[in-house]
């Protein structure tokens, strides 16, 4: 049994403190340990964006990332960015705009698109295709999850306006 | 997909990881952004008793552009190549083959440094680094030394990098010209089946200087330095592009592998080098 080690972490603003093995995935951590079971392990080999969170600003595969990497970080997850009673906005659009069928990809792909309109607000369409680039669905053919994230993208930025 | 169990180092600077090298030699491993090492952890095909993660080092990661001589620390990930303004002014190849690595999460995580380090054939920085003459600045337990980019590569994964001895950044100067890095892969996320980088020079009508490397066509990247001299003192006209073609295709080595056949891949290689010379050359 390889050596535990002592591991702190903030995931949707609640503090974490555990031991595990520095090997320990951060998606196993994510899903295993802590019972946050919005991101997938699709491929778990960093191609499928499935299990896509948040990490110090950046989006992050974390079937990609050993837990001791993530020690200190700060992680978001689909279940810090909306409830089932107070939907992200980009959460109301996909189910507006038919953004998913299966759904399995769809916690990535919220939580990949969440980070792709804090750094570009209002993006043309290719540059949510590009953004998206890393995230796959074997479903909808992308169209759908375009138009879903365009909606959301005009929707926040009609509401910062306002708040203006 | 766990890997096997490992002791996780992570100093807080340069001292501190040298003296885990020294003291584990080969058992030891540095890891950047990880997303070439972790996956092969993951499959078991490399073996890493010790993990040093160098996030915590202080001074690896950053870019500066100094009198047309850029510096680019090796934890510089590609997504901060490609929001640099500076850079992207004084290289802007460096931006143009960023964009074609990976993915947005990958960009993210994926660093200069573990870029060129890895001697991967299938990373894009090494032919790059090769087509801009770049220096590569590395750290061991006797100090700095440095190591001329068209030097350093010398078999998959083997490098001129010794044990003991970590990448602490890049250095070029600034191109003047035209520039392209055109890349073919079969999808988002894959390595190139034929990527070229390119910089031309140009003195009225003609080409006064020319620079061109291919990646995952060999073992090794491939400075073509026959095909950059065909294109010298011509107009880059199409003769001229042909010759540059064929000397190309006399220093690439391809394998076939799942990206296709050795004609396949000769094939590609020919058409993106056309294609980056094209682009290279309107851009001058």
């Amino acid at each position: 049994m390889a050596k535990k080690m002592h591991i702190q972490m903030t995931v949707n603003g609640e503090e974490q403190e555990f031991l595990a093995e520095p090997r320990e995935l951060l998606i196993h951590t994510l899903r295993e340990r802590l019972n946050i079971t919005g991101p997938h392990i699709g491929c778990e080999t960093s191609h499928c964006g499935a299990c896509t969170v948040t990490i110090n600003g950046k989006s992050v595969k974390s079937c990609t990332m050993f837990v001791a990497q993530a020690n200190g970080a700060d992680v978001t997850t689909i279940e810090g960015l909306g409830s089932p009673d107070s939907l992200h906005v980009l959460q109301e659009a996909f189910k507006e705009h038919h953004g998913l069928q299966c759904g399995f990809c769809t916690p990535g792909m919220i939580t990949r698109a969440s980070k792709l309109l804090e750094e570009i607000p209002n993006p043309t369409e290719e540059e949510v295709r590009f953004g998206m680039a890393g995230n796959i669905c074997r479903c909808t053919g992308y169209q759908n999850i375009v138009k879903s994230i365009l909606a959301a993208a005009a929707e926040m930025s009609a509401a910062k306006e306002a708040a203006e | 997909m766990i890997p096997a169990a490992f002791e996780y180092h992570r100093p807080k600077d340069m001292a501190g990881v040298l003296a885990v090298l020294v003291e584990h030699g080969d058992e030891a491993r540095v890891l950047a952004g990880g997303h070439s090492l972790i996956p092969m952890m993951k499959l078991r095909m490399a073996d890493v008793p010790h993990l040093i993660d160098l996030q915590d080092v202080d001074g690896l990661s950053g870019i500066t552009v100094d009198g047309g001589r850029v510096r680019i620390g090796a934890m510089t990930t590609q997504s901060d190549i490609i929001g640099h303004a500076a850079l992207a002014e004084a290289a802007p190849i460096m931006r143009e083959a960023s964009l074609q690595i990976a993915d947005p999460q990958v960009r993210y995580m994926g660093t200069v440094g573990g870029n060129v380090a890895n001697g991967d054939p299938g990373n894009d920085m090494p032919g790059l680094m090769q087509c801009l003459d770049a220096t590569f600045i590395l750290v061991g337990p006797d100090g700095e030394r440095e190591v001329q980019a068209r030097d350093f590569y010398e078999a998959a994964y083997m490098t001129d990098r010794e044990d003991d001895e970590v990448l602490l950044a890049v250095a070029f100067d600034a191109p003047s010209g035209g520039y392209a890095y055109e890349k073919q892969k079969r999808k988002i996320g894959d390595y190139a089946t034929a990527a070229a980088a390119v910089l031309l020079e140009k003195n009225g009508d003609t080409c006064s200087a020319a620079s061109i490397a291919m990646t995952n066509l060999s073992d090794t990247p491939v400075w073509s330095e026959a095909a950059g001299n065909a294109l010298v003192g011509t107009s880059v006209d199409a003769a001229a592009i042909d010759a540059a073609v064929a000397a190309m295709l006399g220093d690439i080595d391809p394998t076939q592998d799942n990206r296709g056949p050795i004609e396949f891949k000769r094939h590609a290689a020919a058409m993106i080098l056309r294609r980056a010379i094209a682009r290279a050359w309107d851009r001058a």
